[in-house]
């Protein structure tokens, strides 16, 4: 037993905090909004420089072979800087999924995409069935699409995306108009079942820790504003009714913290508690930020308030992160299932451990 | 990163399962807020000590088993899975202990620990007094040096276990001219030395729990001083330290009463009672939370046992597993319907007036050990930076 962090696991998430505080600030967050595609292909190749895409592709396809217990740190950071490019979808769901088509005997398409994956040279977006919405189809070369207990590999050129407009100028999703076809279809039944389940759970698990850096990032933004700005002439950070929100705000990000790494490991390692495991990461990480996304606001007052301040920026994150992957009531009806409608021992950590 | 028990991690669980099983009381105890009670758990420590289970992060020569943290966690795990008599002495073992442990000398150590660890004597504490409540610096009570004593004279209150115990611990002004947490001392007192008066407090729940304490003149030995004279409030964060974080709040407390909880929904589920439909998802909640606690908690123990240091961040759990408490019993209560209004022993209680003991005893987590309005200032202040004045 040993939850901690190696010391290269924690010096990737400093080399991925660096390049994100020095090239991702607000300012190029706020450049993407205003874009058409919202998309940089110069801020990708940059991201694939130091890995990011890279992680969980198999050192044999020019990959880095890691798993989720390297990319939940990455994550983190991506959150932090309001990251608007589709890492998710490409380096935490496509890259495994693609390398497990390939080990159920459907090498060819992992073949050909994932060293393209991992020298940042392709986007995949993916679609799921909890979700109408396919994030940034617009720039995939890819779509792997979800349809019944199937998966299908699907050219961009044979769908009819409608953009829909999201409140997260980070966020481009699409509605997507596509016919599953015997030649676009990659996994069915079981497989298809356990591959879609899986992927949905690698997602989930990435919008969690991105939400980390998010609630982080939120409580860190309105802890600078509260040390600056002076009413009454002090700082209302010295005031307790401002101290006692952040420090709330504080109290839940640490408390969900534990629980995505444990979902992290849990999805690493295939372990039979994943998806639960996963639910409870996406729910207490969600609320976490979500808390500290309305305390920060309320810290701010009514210069937070403005769509000229960055704190929206990371409000939006929050909200859109929320029902990204399954939403709030979803994942809580996935733990209530398990916990207190099940007839079996609701399954705590460590003290349920046998003994054999 | 690796979340699974080793072999000998997985041994040492089967072997505090099976002492556990064979040697808990089956019936429970009377609350040790009781006089009757507080014997019988002095008697349930005596065997537990005896067994080599009472202090088992400890080193074996103060009455311990040598175990890592990770190995306690394991312990409480099972101590809380066997239905195990709450710690009569928990503010010895689990507060002065490990402070004993840290300043105190070799003297000290076996003069103290070992009768600790077998709950021999039974430790109060005093820190407030009627003016130092939260504000814990205005401390006036003093302690003055003559000759190889020092004299006590004030007042400390709401000491915890003070109607039973043998033993208080606190802080003192030694330098009557000074102010606020400059010259204090940290000072163990007998609490049958002469001058030393207790009054016990009920509590609401109408059990002398707690206790005023005065010192009239009361001489206690220079050799009782813990740490350096007028170092006292060091050697207190210390102890407070314990006391927040992890060590008087196991995880295993608080999963233990989600898994009754959860059980409790289900079986009023099925009795066909009707239930608020909010209190599918209050159970669910309280479940991840205290899995969140627990989760939590192994991650700081693997820091610690990889040489990292927990200081400001123990008022973070203090805060999370209070409320979590009042969450639980609140949420139980809610499920009992009108039984939630009877107390234990009532004959149509049928074992669910625990519930409400817990939710009493819950309420006061928020005010000990620091108040969660103190914690949020600590939180703020030196987790998060914000500016003090």
């Amino acid at each position: 037993m040993e939850f901690n962090f190696s010391e290269d696991q924690e010096l990737l998430q400093q080399t991925v905090r660096d390049f994100l505080e020095g090239e991702c600030t607000a300012e190029h967050v706020r450049q993407l909004w205003n874009t058409e595609t919202g998309r940089s292909a110069e801020f990708w190749a940059k991201l694939a420089e130091i890995g990011v895409p890279a992680l969980l592709v198999p050192e044999e396809a020019g990959g880095l072979g890691m798993d989720e217990r390297d990319l939940v740190l990455v994550l983190e950071e991506t959150g932090r800087a309001a990251l608007a490019e589709p890492v998710i979808s490409t380096a935490a769901v496509a890259a495994p999924l693609l390398r497990e088509l390939a080990q159920s005997g459907k090498p060819g398409l992992a073949e050909k995409w994932l060293g393209r994956i991992a020298e940042g040279a392709a986007i995949v977006a993916v679609g799921h069935g909890q979700s109408p919405f396919v994030s940034d189809a617009h720039v995939a070369d890819l779509l792997l699409l979800a349809h019944a207990d199937e998966i299908h590999a699907v050219e961009p050129g044979s769908v009819d995306l409608t953009a829909e407009k999201s409140n997260d100028g980070s966020q481009r999703i699409f509605s997507v108009d596509w016919t599953p076809v015997g030649e676009t279809r990659v996994a069915e039944g079981e497989l298809g079942r356990e591959l879609q389940a899986a992927s949905f759970d690698r997602g989930a698990l990435a919008c969690a820790a991105q939400q980390l850096g998010v609630g982080q990032r939120l409580i860190e933004m309105a802890v600078l504003y509260a040390s600056q700005r002076t009413q009454f002439g002090v700082a209302i950070g010295t005031f307790q009714a401002i101290k006692h929100r952040l420090a709330n705000a504080k109290v839940k990000v640490e408390y969900s913290r534990s629980v995505v790494y444990r979902a992290a490991n849990s999805v690493a390692l295939h372990l039979p508690t994943r998806s639960v495991d996963v639910s409870m990461a996406k729910l207490t990480a969600s609320e976490a930020a979500t808390f500290a996304a309305k305390e920060a606001l309320q810290v701010y007052g009514a210069i937070g308030y403005t769509y000229e301040e960055d704190l929206h920026i990371w409000m939006k994150r929050a909200w859109s992160l929320d029902l990204a992957f399954g939403t709030g009531a979803w994942h809580r009806e996935r733990v209530a299932g398990a916990v207190v409608d099940s007839a079996l021992p609701a399954e705590s950590f460590g003290y349920s451990a046998p003994t054999a | 990163m690796d979340l699974t028990y080793t072999l000998e991690q997985q041994a040492f669980r089967k072997e505090a399962r099976a002492w556990l099983e064979a040697n808990v009381p089956t019936e429970p105890l009377p609350s040790f807020d009781t006089k009757e009670g507080f014997d019988a758990h002095c008697d349930w420590e005596k065997k537990l000590n005896e067994g080599g289970w009472a202090m088992v992060p400890w080193p074996v020569e103060y009455g311990g088993r040598g175990a890592d943290l990770l190995e306690w966690l394991i312990f409480e795990e099972e101590y809380y899975r066997a239905g195990a008599p709450g710690r009569v002495n928990q503010n010895g073992i689990f507060l002065l202990g490990p402070t004993i442990m840290e300043y105190g000398t070799p003297e000290q150590r076996a003069r103290f620990l070992p009768k600790m660890a077998s709950s021999e004597e039974v430790w109060a504490q005093g820190w407030s007094e009627p003016n130092a409540g939260s504000d814990m610096a205005n401390i006036q009570a003093t302690a003055i040096r003559e000759g190889n004593e020092y004299v006590i004279n004030g007042q400390k209150t709401w000491a915890s276990r003070g109607a039973y115990a043998h033993w208080l611990f606190g802080m003192f002004r030694t330098d009557p001219d000074s102010k606020r947490h400059h010259g204090l001392t940290f000072i163990l007192a007998p609490m049958d030395a002469p001058g030393v008066t207790v009054r016990p407090i009920e509590k609401i729940s109408g059990k002398p729990a707690f206790a005023e304490v005065f010192f009239d003149d009361a001489r206690v030995p220079a050799e009782n001083r813990l740490g350096e004279e007028g170092q006292g409030w060091s050697v207190a964060m210390a102890t407070a330290g314990f006391e927040r974080g992890l060590m008087l709040r196991s995880p295993a407390r608080f999963q233990n009463t989600a898994r009754k909880l959860v059980d409790l929904y289900r079986k009023t589920l099925q009795s066909g009672a009707a239930i608020d439909p909010a209190l599918r998802g209050r159970v669910t909640q309280c479940w991840m939370a205290a899995e969140a606690y627990t989760l939590n908690t192994y991650q700081t123990v693997s820091k610690l046992l990889a040489g990292g240091k927990i200081g400001a961040e123990a008022s973070l759990n203090k805060i999370f597993w209070s409320e979590l408490d009042i969450e639980m019993h609140e949420t139980a209560l809610a499920l009992l319907g009108e039984r939630a209004e009877l107390k234990p022993g009532s004959p149509a209680a049928q074992g669910v007036g625990d519930w409400l003991d817990g939710y009493i005893f819950a309420l006061a987590g928020p005010i000990y050990a620091g108040t969660n309005e103190i914690q949020r200032n600590i939180i703020a202040e030196r987790i998060l930076g914000l500016p003090r004045k």
